[in-house]
């Protein structure tokens, strides 16, 4: 029977049926970071329990890292006990840290690529709901709860219910200054916040056929803003070659085996599908948020919707959206004035973010007055963009340089809106408060988009400023 | 590890409205740095009830019925669709029920959200959306009035009124049969793990 790649992941990892009717599912990848394991390791302790299969778990810090000191102890005396907790706890158990000494250090969901340790068929794990990023190369990738990463590193499993499919087709060639951000952006537009929920969301089509691997993981970051717990794009050549070299790839003999073991994972032709939704690509323009939530987005060159066009529940939270964020419906978002950029994130804060930013961004200024900040997500990706000299295109246009972690995605760091400040954010969340401060507002888009609103100190059409 | 049986909660309630409640507006980040979840409580929905000036505004939670919760450490909140949304850091549930709710009922629940909730022996339950309007009308009419809500029977009910409520049948299992916390049964399975854990060859690095 043609199956899913998510039905074959799943079947090969179940361990048994629960007695509650759940799956005891094998998760072969644990990713820890600083944030939510530490109160699961003293739960563990607690328990008396020991880590089950140490070198499957995966250690790394980045929310909490302050991206502008980089120097211990952090003036957050908090974070040094955060950082130093999970020192602690990866040395007390045997588990691989790469902490920010290794050069390996980056944002959790840059790290598993970067290293080779996420691969195709394979089921992923970790306390963040990000984590889908990984569905990019065709594995199924679960954000958890804190419970759940103790119930990981005790006995390698989850309980879970197996998710529905829905096959989301994005066909033809994106226009230039499109970007995948903007695909994923249109998608939670239209299918709503909450419309994947229940789901898995399998991307496809020709526009992700053609699309790196960076640029799915873009998508399936977002996944969950969509309301699907994960997204996975079936893997193919360019997944191979992307996974090919890194540390923690298979080597010689063992490679073949696992190509040939990726390829089988991959949905057959002819399966069935919950739920099919097909999109044209050339219908997709650069998109932005206007409101509270990633599904309140119009195209740059549209006006934010008009209340009475919307139904009575989207038109209180879009009330509420409106009041937030200081707009007026009806109204064009271009041209709304912009205090910070933020160009990074586990959404867009990889090397080919940097470099098409960078492309853009060189001989221009940044606008006075406009605070802009760009963040590498990973050591890795600072030292690449370092060594083609892409930090000096943004310092030299106005920008700061910064270390590798999550910035101002969240507040968990020194990097933060102040008062009502507004944020063209290549990051994934625009709800209120997010980035630090509670009146902040935030408007998420593609980085090239980032770049384009620093220069004019406002929410611009990057396809006019760059004259793309 | 012997857990109650959680066949229903009865208690006073809150409704805290609106759609889509991301996990940042229950329990912003800040309150993320620290080690353990003692004292997220007193956090929960911090910036929905305090003001930039740290002055209160007017938010369910800090209203008298709020307080009344928080002092017996039971209650019910009662939440619109997509609650729960976001980020999965458990320190949302945590906050909630540490501040003193002991179930929720809603019209839909983000899926993490959903299953941290469930493991800490908090039922979510949903209701159709005419009876979640008027389940949250009676809750603010009526704040002296207990609200029951039976996992077991799948209903909601409070004085004449009874409506029928959903939740994920796994969840029902584990919550009526003590067994809300899965690690128990997780343990329990360790041969057969062994035994999926040798089928994957990508397990030991190959």
């Amino acid at each position: 029977m043609a199956k899913t790649l998510f039905q074959k992941v799943w079947e090969a990892h179940t361990v048994r049926k629960l007695p509650n009717g759940q799956t005891q599912l094998f998760i072969g990848t644990h990713l820890i970071h600083e944030v939510t394991s530490p109160q699961a390791f003293g739960m563990l302790r607690d328990l008396g329990l020991k880590v089950k299969y140490p070198h499957r778990t995966f250690a790394t810090v980045d929310h909490i890292v302050p991206t502008n000191e980089l120097k211990e102890p952090y003036s957050d005396p908090i974070a040094q006990e955060m950082i130093e907790a999970l020192r602690k706890n990866t040395k007390d158990y045997g588990i691989r840290f790469f902490d920010t000494n290794t050069g390996n250090q980056g944002i959790v969901h840059m790290v598993g690529p970067e290293q080779g340790i996420t691969q195709p068929g394979t089921t992923i794990a970790c306390g963040d709901s990000h984590t889908a990023t990984h569905g990019a190369f065709g594995a199924i990738a679960f954000g958890i709860g804190t419970t759940q990463v103790r119930d990981v590193l005790a006995t390698q499993t989850l309980a879970l219910s197996p998710l529905k499919v829905r096959r989301i087709e994005v066909n033809g060639k994106l226009a230039p200054g499109v970007y995948a951000k903007d695909v994923i952006l249109h998608i939670i537009r239209v299918l709503g916040v909450n419309g994947g929920i229940g789901y898995a969301y399998e991307y496809a089509g020709t526009t992700f056929d053609a699309f790196s691997l960076e640029e799915r993981m873009t998508v399936c970051n977002m996944a969950i803003e969509g309301g699907a717990r994960c997204g996975y794009v079936n893997p193919d050549q360019k997944t191979f070659d992307y996974i090919k070299g890194k540390p923690y790839a298979p080597k010689g003999a063992d490679w073949d085996a696992a190509v040939a073991r990726w390829k089988s994972f991959a949905s057959d032709p002819g399966c069935q599908y919950d739920d099919v939704k097909v999109f044209k690509a050339e219908d997709i323009r650069p998109t932005v948020t206007w409101g509270i939530t990633p599904g309140q987005a119009v195209f740059i060159d549209e006006k934010m919707p008009a209340l009475e066009t919307l139904n009575a529940a989207d038109r209180q939270t879009a009330e509420d959206a409106y009041a937030h964020m200081k707009l007026a419906p009806n109204t064009p978002i271009k041209g709304t004035k912009v205090d910070v950029c933020f160009l990074g994130s586990c959404t867009n804060g990889r090397i080919s973010d940097l470099r098409e930013a960078a492309k853009y961004l060189k001989g221009h200024k940044v606008r006075a007055g406009v605070k802009a900040i760009v963040v590498p997500g990973s050591q890795l990706t600072a030292i690449q963009a370092v060594h083609e000299g892409l930090d000096k295109v943004f310092t030299e246009a106005g920008f700061e340089w910064r270390g590798a972690g999550c910035s101002m995605c969240l507040a968990m760091n020194p990097d933060k809106l102040v008062g009502d400040q507004l944020c063209a954010s290549s990051s994934n969340r625009n709800f209120k408060g997010r980035q630090g401060s509670q009146t902040g507002r935030t408007i998420l888009m593609s980085p090239i988009m980032v770049v384009a609103a620093a220069i004019t100190g406002q929410v611009a059409d990057a396809r006019e400023v760059f004259k793309v | 590890m012997s857990l109650a049986k959680i066949t229903q909660v009865k208690a006073l309630a809150l409704a805290v409205p609106g759609d889509d409640i991301d996990t940042d507006r229950i329990i912003p980040a800040r309150f993320l740095r620290c080690v353990t979840f003692d004292g997220l409580g007193e956090h929960a929905f911090r910036d929905e009830r305090t003001g930039p000036d740290g002055k209160e505004r007017p938010h369910p939670m800090n209203s008298a019925q709020a307080a009344r919760i928080a002092a017996a450490k039971k209650g019910v909140m009662v939440v619109g669709f997509n609650f729960g949304c976001g980020s999965s850091r458990e320190h949302a549930p945590q906050s909630i029920w540490r501040f003193g709710f002991t179930a929720l009922v809603g019209g839909s629940f983000a899926e993490i959200f959903f299953g941290n909730s469930t493991t800490l022996g908090v039922p979510c339950v949903t209701l159709s959306k005419e009876d979640l309007a008027e389940c949250d009308a009676f809750v603010r009419a009526n704040p002296d009035v207990e609200v029951t809500v039976d996992v077991e029977k799948l209903t909601v009910s409070a004085g004449a009124k009874s409506w029928k409520a959903s939740i994920a049948a796994s969840a029902r299992d584990g919550l009526i049969n003590g067994k809300w916390d899965p690690i128990a049964d997780l343990l329990e399975g360790a041969d057969a793990v062994a035994k999926t854990a040798g089928g994957l060859a990508y397990v030991e690095g190959k």
